[in-house]
């Protein structure tokens, strides 16, 4: 993928990250206030399709976004560059939107 | 103001030898005075590099009390508060001897970065008018008066931890030509700085900015390649 698709890729997970950590952060603070159970969670998210569209465009936006900015670590910080890094962080991107949409479903459909 | 300054020098090539020289205070003395008293008085065999001394060729940058500077504009008080005074070549170029550093590279990556004016064919045998209040005129304006020496490259991380960074400076350079109503060579340049040794390398940490002594924006010249890649991405060309 070319460097100018990356940027903009990174752009645009960046400003869903923005407002999805902000909703994350607030639903945090305001679910505590009534102590935290595991139930009580369940009871917000499953069977909530609002919820599910939520966290589906989180898993999405944090799987775009962090490996783009691994491979900029990695490439600087180990001076790993080329095809094998950037296989490397495909995979790792799949690793993580597997394992969050996993995650957002099971507490859809809980 | 103490009678004399304490002046550790790097000699050689290795970064390991250090000669230190006691030099006379004077008022208004600047860095490369301190250098030039060095060289004529105590040790003829200390290489460093100036020519016009009044900050317009670029040549006389070194690292100064560990930061990069133009040293014929630089006064001795501003550097080295403490009467005390560590000079080193530029970090990120090859060192030549002593205070001088091969600034090939440097300037292969200005060519490389397509920072070079290529006419466009339609531009006719008059002058082309370019109103002096056009946006691009005023972008061009705001990082024309580069003076190449160096500085902003030897201050950026990136090129240090990525030998093929194009740079502060390249990059520039190739934002002034963008800007360039009469240039006829934008897809080619936007194709050389669109990628991971040009501008998207940069994290806009802006320490070009914070050193650069004609107070241009490196920073702001590379954040505006990287809008006009995607612009031109988004068109489908990049
Ligand atoms: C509030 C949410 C977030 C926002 C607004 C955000 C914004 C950004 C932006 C604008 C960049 C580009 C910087 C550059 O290219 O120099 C970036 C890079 C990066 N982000 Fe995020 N980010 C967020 C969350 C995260 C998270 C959760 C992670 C890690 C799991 C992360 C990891 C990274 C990394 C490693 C980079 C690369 C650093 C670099 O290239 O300079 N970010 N982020
Ligand atoms: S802003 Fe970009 S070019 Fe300037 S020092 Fe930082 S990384 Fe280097
Ligand atoms: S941008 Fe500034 S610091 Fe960099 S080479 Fe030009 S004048 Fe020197
Ligand atoms: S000697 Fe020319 S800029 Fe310093």
């Amino acid at each position: 993928m070319s460097a100018a698709r990356l940027f903009l890729l990174q752009r645009a997970s960046a400003a869903v990250l923005a407002v999805a950590v902000l909703v994350h952060l607030a639903t945090i603070l305001l679910a505590v206030r009534g102590g935290l159970t595991a139930g009580e969670i369940l009871g917000r998210t499953a069977g909530n399709l609002a919820w599910l569209a939520f966290y589906l465009l989180f898993v999405v936006a944090a799987a775009i976004h962090a490996p783009i900015g691994l491979r900029a670590i990695l490439r600087e910080w180990a001076g790993w560059r080329g095809r094998s890094c950037d296989v490397a962080m495909a995979l790792f991107a799949a690793l993580l939107l597997l394992l969050g949409l996993r995650a957002a479903w099971a507490v859809y459909a809980a | 103001m103490s009678d004399t300054l304490s002046v550790s020098v790097h000699r050689g090539t290795s970064g390991a030898r250090f000669d230190r020289f006691e030099v006379p205070r004077l008022p208004a003395q600047t860095v490369l005075d301190v250098v030039t008293w060095i060289q004529r008085e105590a040790d003829p065999t200390l290489a460093y590099r100036f020519a016009c001394r009044v900050g317009m060729c670029g040549s006389c940058a070194m690292t100064v009390n560990g930061r990069p500077r133009w040293t014929c504009r630089t006064r001795v008080e501003t550097a080295a508060r403490d009467g005390r005074l560590t000079l080193e070549p530029l970090r990120n170029l090859p060192v030549v001897k002593d205070l001088v550093v091969d600034m090939a590279p440097f300037f292969a990556k200005w060519v490389k970065a397509e920072g070079v004016f290529t006419p466009r064919a339609d531009l006719g045998a008059d002058f082309a008018v370019v109103p002096p209040a056009s946006p691009a005129r005023a972008a061009a304006d705001a990082a024309v008066e580069c003076i190449g020496c160096g500085v902003c490259y030897s201050a950026c991380d990136v090129v240090a931890w990525q030998p093929g960074y194009l740079g502060p400076a390249a990059l520039n350079r190739s934002w002034t030509l963008v800007n360039d109503v009469r240039d006829g060579g934008q897809v080619a340049r936007l194709a050389a700085v669109a990628s991971d040794a040009g501008c998207h390398a940069c994290h806009s940490h802006g320490s070009c900015t914070q050193h650069c002594p004609k107070a241009l924006s490196p920073t702001a010249s590379i954040a505006g390649l990287k809008r006009a890649v995607l612009r031109a991405a988004l068109r489908g060309e990049a």
